[in-house]
């Protein structure tokens, strides 16, 4: 027999434990050993998710629908994998900003707005208070049928007990009671509760380990496995269709839909997001949550199936509530520790989600409703108080108070209409309004204020007609008329068929229709019209967090004056003169400042003010109460445009430094390069000139060494006399000879030539070069052959120029012209473009390999004494430049052994290339 | 007993004048007109002295210097190189090849008799 007092007392030691935790680790935190910062902890505090509804609600869901209990939990699994990328972001936005709820996020993120703080903070009011009406129900029965134990007696309907006698009502009390003891004992900057989440990560354990001891017991002691277990279920057509999801499309709906509110609900229940976000101490613990919180889901679910099919076979008639069997089956099998523990356990989930819930909605309700309502009202003159930290405590202690009582109108009102899953589920569907605003808030730049403000709006109205409503009528609050007949008998206006969708679960519906109107007016309106300037710093801040981490950043948006003696005893009047004074000296040594005095109430300084304000009193109101006391210079669109490019034109620039210092290297390569080439020319340069030297120092040579043998020896005989001599002769005009081509040669290539450009006809050129070689014809008894076409076109080159070219043509094959039958023939032809004349000789030939050197400066081709060709190696090259100065070009075609053919071609038609009569330098 | 000096060059002029320097001067002459010939020469005539032009056809004054050196039956043969190539690395490099002496063209006739002379050691 467990009397009563024995629960109560065993409850309340409990809480004491917890309270102790808490103490404790509020304490360490003061002291500055933090006993949350520890990614276990934080992963099991995020466990807060599961609260009775997990503890007692899944096995009673289990027991009609089957598996229809998991997508509840499939959805945060599927999010946790998403973590890395969107909660990440949502902490570090939250971060920078001190954001201390997701009323304050939203609010901040579009522009520090108050409107749209105390919107989202009503939404998140109305739409949670079932969710807590759902723990004290779920708490005020399982203290109800513990008491009768061993008997099993399920508790009378919610309202039909007298006021007094409701268990649910003091139990609510008691949890307002140590909710406020726990969460607003002081108020602190950040808004953090470090004992709080110490004691979360506490009863997280606890009613797992309840969960386990139950699910262990029924699957093992009053069963024998899981597989005895399913057997016995098979045998029992009703059970065997739970092992499966219903093959309907409906239900594929229905859990597509819960997988999507759970996904969304994770992270936007305001307890989810002050334990994942406000409550978060270092982002890395984020790392083992992503792991560590689905397998906590998993093993606090693996037993509700057997437990469920237990219940359903040990209870067949069906008079015990499949919600209570965790409670139940422990009781019917007279374990009655094992069922305190469950109560206990129970009890762990509820006080968890209340007290986390609660502070966060308290919060909000302070920060975002409350107080910017207050600071309006002139007439309350909270502007002259100098304290008001009290104000905000004793508000937040009332909020908490008002909000458990809420919970327990709903609880009275609605509370037996639905199943526990029933109830929790109205609540994720008035949470997941908040994701549009948020998620396009974090990712798109677009997104303005009053898009939030329509979207919200929007979907919160259609949740309100197709859930929260018809969850009232339900319980006979409302007539039933309107969901039957529609609202005015308009048929397309039934709350749970709207517009005639028929086919899908009331939760389905509801979050199609809503997040359908909500996405849709967000998008909308935002797109009508272009954020203003707040929105648009807010907005950058948010997006690009990754980008702007440092706050430096934050406070370019911010201009005006200040002064630290108004700030100061402002800040003060939130947080305590003493706190306010230990946070800006803080701040001043951190700047290196040794005292106050010298703090600059800079920008940087009012945004560090603002900041920490905005841990109290949130942002918006934050906003506000600054902007009182400091005279702020708007900063115009355009500035922040400004400002914003600055910081893309920065980006812009190091990619510009970055393509700079390719190009740099590029260039460099480049460089270094030409210098090589210029170093080959200098070589090259070098090498000509160590050519040109040789080639002077050689007949030098034969000069002096027959000078000085004459000068010695004046009777040199006769022969030899004439000999040597005419051998000096020879050597100075070889000399000579060398020396004019090597001017001439540099000329043409520095381009100073003296060019005398007329018509010429190039017969003429070609007779009167033959004229002038006809002696060497002579000598060497060579055959001339003579083949010119007449009517040739004149061509436009220098007549002396071309006749250099021609002597020297002839020269050449003269000189290497068969020594006995020499044959030399010169052709002359005219093509279309073009006239060509041929040199032809029948010598030894050219060797394919020497066919282009000889072309180059001093190189001869010959190999014996008597083969070392008489030239200087010039008058090839310079012949070559000088046709190709005149547009056309010199060649020589050979095969070794039957002579070789050196040929030109000059263009006609030189109009073209302007080459009038002139003379050129 | 009368020493044999080989002119080696490729300049029909130069030959000549060095050809009557160097008989005049009572030596036996012999003459060759590019690398090959030159190797031939000494193998043929085992002259005392080479008067050696480095720009030659076919093996240049290096290389002859050089085989020259390489062969101990030809140790003896004192080489003089003349050469139109007046740059320090040249001259280093014929006297790094085993060069008695490098004269540069042109040349002073007394100079390079008396240096002929003072290598056959007749001076």
């Amino acid at each position: 027999m467990l009397q009563g007092w024995v629960i109560a007392s065993v409850s309340f030691a409990y809480l004491g434990v917890l309270f102790a935790i808490a103490y404790f680790g509020d304490k360490r935190a003061d002291a500055g050993r933090s006993v949350i910062a520890n990614p276990t902890i934080y992963a099991l505090s995020l466990a807060v998710y599961c609260t009775t509804w997990t503890f007692y609600g899944s096995v009673g869901r289990a027991a009609s629908t089957g598996i229809g209990f998991l997508p509840i939990y499939l959805g945060p699994t599927l999010m946790a994998g998403l973590w890395w990328f969107v909660m990440l972001k949502i902490i570090r936005i939250s971060k920078a900003n001190r954001i201390t709820s997701i009323a304050d996020f939203v609010s901040s993120r579009y522009g520090k707005s108050q409107l749209l703080g105390g919107l989202v903070t009503v939404i998140a009011v109305i739409g949670i208070i079932p969710y807590i009406s759902l723990q004290l129900k779920a708490v005020s029965n399982s203290f109800t049928i513990l008491l009768h134990y061993p008997e099993i007696v399920m508790p009378a309907r919610a309202g039909a007990q007298p006021l007094l006698q409701d268990s649910a009502l003091y139990i609510a009390m008691i949890l307002a009671a140590f909710t406020i003891l726990f969460g607003t004992r002081h108020l602190d900057a950040t808004e953090r509760h470090e004992g709080m989440v110490a004691a979360i990560a506490f009863e997280s354990l606890v009613k797992l380990l309840a969960f386990l001891a139950v699910g262990i017991f029924v699957t093992f002691g009053i069963y024998n496995g899981f597989g005895d277990i399913f057997d016995r279920a098979e045998l029992v057509p009703k059970l065997k269709s739970l092992m499966t999801v219903a093959d309907t499309g409906a239900s594929y709906g229905s859990w597509w839909s819960l997988t999507f509110l759970s996904m969304l609900s994770i992270m936007f229940l305001p307890r989810q997001f002050q334990i994942a976000v406000v409550e978060n101490v270092n982002e890395r613990h984020l790392a083992r949550a992503i792991w560590l919180f689905p397998l906590y889901l998993l093993l606090i679910n693996i037993f509700v199936l057997p437990i469920a099919v237990g219940g359903l076979l040990h209870f067949p008639d069906g008079s015990v509530d499949a919600d209570t069997f965790v409670l139940t089956l422990p009781m019917a099998e007279r374990q009655e520790a094992l069922a305190l523990f469950v109560f206990i356990g129970g009890l762990s989930a509820a006080t968890g989600m209340v007290i986390v819930e609660t502070i966060a909605l308290s919060t909000m309700v302070c920060n975002d409703l409350v107080m910017p309502v207050l600071l309006r009202w002139k007439a309350l003159r909270l502007q002259e108080e100098q304290d008001l930290s009290w104000l905000l405590l004793s508000i937040r202690r009332w909020a908490i108070a008002v909000i458990l009582l809420l919970g327990y109108i709903y609880f009275r009102a609605a509370g037996e209409a639905y199943a526990l899953v029933g109830i929790g589920l109205i609540s994720f569907a008035a949470v997941a309004q908040f994701a549009p605003a948020i998620f396009g808030g974090i990712y798109w730049k677009g997104g303005t204020r009053q898009g939030a403000i329509a979207g919200l709006l929007a979907g919160f109205a259609v949740w309100i007609y197709t859930l929260l409503l018809p969850s009232f009528a339900k319980s006979g609050w409302l007539s039933l008329d309107f969901i039957r007949e529609g609202l005015f008998g308009v048929a397309l206006l039934k709350p749970q068929q709207l517009f005639g969708l028929t086919g899908l679960d009331e939760i389905s519906h509801s979050l199609f229709w809503s997040m359908l109107a909500n996405i849709g007016c967000y998008v909308a309106v935002s797109l009508r019209k272009r954020p203003d300037v707040v929105e648009t710093s807010q907005g950058t801040l948010f997006v690009d967090v990754f980008r702007h981490t440092e706050g430096a950043e934050r406070s370019r948006f911010w201009r005006g004056s200040a002064q630290v003696q108004d700030l100061l005893p402002l800040i003060g009047r939130f947080l305590g003169p003493e706190r306010a004074r230990e946070a800006f000296l803080a701040y001043a040594r951190r700047r290196g400042l040794a005292s106050l005095e010298q703090l600059q109430a800079n920008a940087d300084l009012v945004h560090f003010a603002e900041t920490l304000l905005a841990g109290a009193i949130g942002g918006a109101s934050a906003r506000v109460m600054v902007a009182s006391v400091v005279k702020e210079e708007p900063l115009g669109i355009d500035e922040v445009m400004n400002i914003l490019d600055e910081a893309s034109q920065v980006r812009a620039y190091s990619r510009q430094l970055e393509q700079k210092s390719r190009e740099l290297e590029a260039a460099t390569a480049e460089l270094r390069a030409a210098n090589e080439r210029l170093k080959e020319l200098d070589r090259m340069k070098d090498d000509f000139m160590s050519t040109v030297t040789h080639e002077l120092r050689t007949p030098l040579t034969s000069i002096r060494a027959f000078s000085e043998i004459l000068l010695e020896d004046p009777k040199t005989n006769l022969a030899n006399r004439r000999k040597f001599l005419a051998i000096i002769v020879k050597e100075t005009e070889r000399l000579t000879r060398l020396i004019n081509q090597v001017l001439d040669m540099a000329k043409i290539e520095s381009g100073n030539a003296e060019w005398h450009t007329a018509d010429i006809d190039l017969h003429e050129v070609i007779e009167e070069s033959l004229a002038a070689t006809s002696s060497l014809f002579g000598d060497k008894r060579i055959r001339l052959e003579k083949l010119l076409a007449e009517g040739v076109p004149r061509v436009r080159a220098d007549r002396d120029r071309l006749i250099q070219v021609m002597l020297n043509l002839l020269a050449n094959a003269v000189k290497f012209c068969d020594e006995d039958r020499g044959c030399v023939t010169v052709r002359l032809s005219a093509g279309s473009d073009a006239v060509r004349v041929d040199v032809e000789d029948n010598g030894p030939g050219i060797a394919e390999a020497d066919q282009h050197t000889i072309f180059e400066k001093f190189r001869q081709v010959g190999d014996t004494m008597t083969a070392k060709p008489q030239g200087t190696g010039l008058g090839l090259p310079i012949s070559r430049q000088i046709i190709e100065h005149f547009g056309g070009r010199l060649w020589v075609e050979s095969n070794p052994g039957r002579g070789a053919t050196f040929s030109f071609i000059l263009p006609l038609n030189r109009e073209g290339m302007g080459q009038e009569e002139r003379t050129e330098k | 007993m009368t020493k044999r000096i080989l002119i080696v060059d490729d300049e029909p002029n130069i030959v000549v004048s060095l050809e009557f320097l160097m008989k005049r001067e009572g030596f036996e002459v012999a003459v060759a007109a590019d690398g090959e010939a030159a190797l031939k020469s000494v193998e043929e005539k085992k002259p005392d002295l080479v008067l050696l032009d480095i720009m030659l056809p076919k093996k240049n004054g290096f290389e002859v210097c050089q085989t020259i050196r390489a062969n101990p039956a030809w140790q003896s043969v004192r080489i003089v190189m003349l050469t139109a190539k007046g740059r320090d690395t040249e001259v280093a490099k014929g006297t790094a090849l085993g060069a008695d002496a490098y004269m540069t063209k042109p040349f002073s006739t007394k100079d390079l008799i008396a240096q002929v002379r003072q290598i056959l050691g007749e001076s």
